[in-house]
């Protein structure tokens, strides 16, 4: 999966209700993915990138358990957070301490 | 009826089933060894080392993971069998569920023997009757020759409902006792059973997917109903198949339970598996001395078969349940199937339950004559003892 | 938008993903980690099965799943027998197994699912020789149920059912070695493996898929729920189980061991720089503290002795 498949299947990625017991399959096999589950309202910090300090390592996005890290076409990173749970390993392990974690407001 | 010719073999039940699934061109195989039912994996095993067979035989450490290694396979598109007995059914339990709850149309003999302690490898249906609630249909063979045939329906059944099915037989009586089986040449197998078309296939990638994920509690409970439906659907696959083997082989299956002699009957036996082939033979006897009697052998006891149990317990006045099990504080299981089929129709036959032969205990003609007697005797109001009777029990 | 392809050579580690974000694994889950490099190895043709462990939850309750990958679900005890009807479904399709262009077939459970209950099917695997790759991902206690024993937990750590009290009750068995039991079986692949450094456990993997037969991988992946440790730390957590040799990386391949970290040069560093990062270890006395550091350096010895002789 490239990262714009990733995108385009969280925009599309859709919460599955279903009403009647026929709409069910038969067999319990999935019907979707977990991108329609927003994990951002977990976090209690939330990582800043400093572009300033970033040396392009990918240190983070190599140890986002999420994953939640992605490369940008500028080759700096970003954060989905959408999905980043605020664990803070991509703040404890950048080199150049370019991600600081900041207490988020809600 | 296609006239065809058959290929007679003198076998024993075991070797049925393993030419059976033979015939059914199974693709995984993964068991345990336990007596009685080594001989049915052994000889598929030579099966494949005479090169008659293209087989993946996965010789497992236990049958826990024999049921594990078959869901594995058949969750791969893959027709998987497998064999056990007993001890080795109950290891099975957790993954029993796990077959017909992941809908997976795996087909298994069990040769009926009975639990320990204390130590018995003889004939008793308790073990395959425990498993009642696990989701698998079950069929009962009567001789070597029902175990053939029933392995064969069992996958189409099974394939066609998505749920797994389990043969069973007799330990001894049919797993090592020899009999004349008349086999299905494979032209013809074949286009009685055509390859599985897989309800999902794990080596399919195009849309990737998971088997069995966490249902809460908003979803778990439609697939439970799920799977009670296509127990219900099975029992018009049932008898369709039962049918369409009739036409194509000559042996008709089309009923789920088998009448013998029932038409004018004052009381018929109902029973389970090899135990009915003594009963018919009983019910000759007891006729020539003026018993009206007949017999009711349950080929399928899952799905039960309530409907054509209602339509016959309708034409009789009594039936006598011969279970060689038990339920311990309650009665013999087919007994309380049969009562609970019963409830509530128009249908009030005497229902009386005798404990047979548990542990292989011989239970012969004259037996079942003295069954009847009292069967008679309770029929008429007479005095009898209670109603569920341990038949051979030593009371001297 | 699309990344340029010079910034995806520089990548230590395969660009794609095949590992959905909107799972539930804790903050800083080891084991999600794990999955998603397993996966970034494999890619999209593989078959992932899963017993009863955290991951059972990790990949998502019906009808959503975390993988861009076939997932089964299994009971806990049964991972290596499923793995070995998968595959022999598999070459009975002939379908090809393991290899580059094969379909990989991946087992993937915790340390109770693999050194415990699932101990018996394990070794039924391996010895007989399925092409396929158990991984055994160690967070040392059954997690998911609520932090409890199990035979990979270390001494001296807290879990639910070793909890301390004036009885000073905590794990007193030293960490089941479940890679020795693995390797008696003279199986023709097994290394163990760390989330902390993943371009080795994707060479490893990569390696596993290669050998014919079956492969086992032990990785260790830190838990912050149940090791009480903060959640940024748990790669930090993972380094320092390598560098103390606590958990030493290393591979045995056709026979032969070799050690891959911490240098075998020097000494490693001190059990307590592992220990003081983590709440589970906080009633161990000093007694406690050097019986653990002596087993470490004296299996350490044992593993050095091991690579000597056989590397």
């Amino acid at each position: 999966m490239t990262l714009e498949t990733l995108f385009e299947q969280k925009n599309s990625a859709r919460k599955i209700s279903l009403k009647s017991v026929d709409e069910y399959p038969e067999a319990p096999v999935s019907l979707g993915t977990t991108l329609s589950n927003f994990t951002g309202d977990w976090r209690t910090f939330i990582p800043v990138i400093d572009d300033g300090k970033c040396v392009k390592c990918y240190i983070c996005w190599k140890f986002c358990p999420e994953p939640a890290i992605y490369i940008r076409e500028d080759g700096y990173v970003g954060i989905d957070y959408d999905y980043c749970k605020g664990c803070g390993i991509c703040a404890n392990e950048c080199p150049t301490k370019a991600i600081t974690m900041e207490k988020e407001e809600k | 009826m296609s006239g065809y010719e058959p290929i007679r073999k003198v076998i024993s039940g075991n070797y049925a089933a393993a030419y059976a699934a033979r015939d059914a061109r199974v693709q995984v195989v993964a068991a345990y060894p336990i007596t009685p039912q080594t001989s049915i994996i052994e000889k598929i095993a030579e099966f494949i080392a005479n090169g008659e067979a293209d087989i993946q035989y996965v010789p497992v450490e236990s049958e826990h993971s024999a049921m594990a290694a078959c869901i594995g396979a058949s969750a791969t598109g893959a027709r998987a069998f497998t064999a056990t007995s007993a001890q080795g059914l109950a290891l099975m339990h957790e993954m029993l569920h796990w077959a017909s709850g992941a809908r997976l149309p795996i087909v298994m003999v069990d040769v009926n023997r009975a639990m320990a302690p204390p130590w018995s490898v003889w004939d008793d249906q308790t073990d395959s009757l425990a498993q009642r609630d696990t989701g698998w249909m079950q069929f009962y063979a009567e001789n070597n020759q029902e175990v053939y045939d029933g392995v064969l329906m069992a996958f189409k059944v099974a394939e066609q409902v998505n749920l797994p099915a389990m043969v069973v037989e007799s330990a001894f009586i049919l797993s090592h006792t020899y009999d004349v089986v008349e086999m299905i040449p494979q032209k013809l197998v074949d286009e009685f059973l055509p390859p599985r078309e897989p309800l999902y296939d794990l080596a399919d990638f195009s849309r990737p997917f998971s088997v069995g994920a966490l249902g809460t509690p908003d979803d778990y409970y439609e697939f439970r109903y799920k799977i009670a439906r296509a127990m219900e659907d099975a029992v018009k696959v049932i008898r369709d198949v039962g049918k369409e083997f009739g036409e194509r082989f000559g042996r008709d299956y089309g009923s789920m339970i088998e009448l013998y002699r029932t038409e004018d009957a004052d009381f018929v036996f109902l029973g389970l598996g090899s135990l009915m082939g003594t009963v018919k033979q009983a019910v000759d006897v007891l006729r020539e001395e003026g018993y009206r009697v007949g017999a009711a052998k349950v080929r399928w006891f899952r799905p039960f078969p309530k409907r054509e149990l209602y339509e016959l317990a309708k034409t009789v006045d009594g039936i006598a349940v011969l279970d060689r099990n038990y339920s311990f504080g309650m009665e013999g299981i087919l007994f309380t199937e049969t009562k609970a089929a019963l409830y509530g129709t128009d249908a009030h036959p005497l229902v009386r339950n005798y404990i047979v032969g548990l542990g292989g205990r011989d239970f012969t003609v004259k037996d079942i004559r003295n069954v009847a007697s009292d069967m008679m005797k309770a029929m008429e109001g007479g005095e009898t003892s209670e109603e569920i009777l341990w038949y051979h029990l030593k009371r001297g | 938008m699309e990344v340029p392809d010079e910034i995806k050579k520089r990548l230590t580690l395969p660009f794609e993903e095949h590992f959905y974000a909107g799972h539930t694994a804790c903050q800083g889950c080891g084991a999600s980690l794990g999955l998603r490099y397993v996966l970034k190895a494999y890619g999209r043709k593989t078959i992932v099965v899963i017993p009863a462990c955290c991951s059972t939850i990790i990949a998502g309750a019906w009808p959503y799943s975390t993988l861009d990958a076939n997932l089964f679900h299994t009971a806990f005890e049964t991972t290596g027998a499923v793995i070995s009807g998968v595959e022999a479904a598999l070459k009975a399709r002939g379908i090809k197994v393991k290899g580059e262009d094969g379909v990989m077939v991946v087992g993937w459970a915790g340390d109770g699912g693999t050194a415990d209950i699932g101990l018996q099917a394990l070794s039924g695997f391996i010895e007989r020789g399925h092409d396929a790759v158990y991984i055994m991902y160690d967070n040392e206690a059954y997690m998911n149920t609520g932090i409890q024993r199990s035979s990979s937990t270390p001494y001296g750590a807290w879990t639910t059912n070793t909890p301390g009290g004036k009885r000073h009750f905590l794990e007193r068995r030293h960490k089941k070695k479940v890679i020795d039991i693995v390797i008696a079986h003279r199986i023709p692949y097994a290394a163990t493996a760390s989330d902390a450094y993943p371009e080795d456990f994707l060479r490893k993997l990569k390696k596993a898929q290669k050998t014919p037969g079956p492969s086992f991988i032990q990785l260790f992946a830190p838990c912050p729920t149940g090791w009480r440790s903060p959640t940024d730390k748990s790669i930090e957590l993972a380094r320092l189980a390598v560098q103390t040799a606590y958990f030493p990386l290393f591979e045995y391949e056709n026979g032969r061991y070799r050690i891959n970290m911490p240098s075998t040069k020097k000494d490693p560093k001190p059990i307590e720089e592992f220990l003081k990062l983590q709440g589970r270890f906080k009633y161990m006395t000093k007694e406690d503290v050097e019986t653990l550091q002596s087993w470490v350096l004296a299996e350490w010895e044992r593993l050095k002795k091991l690579a000597e002789v056989f590397g």
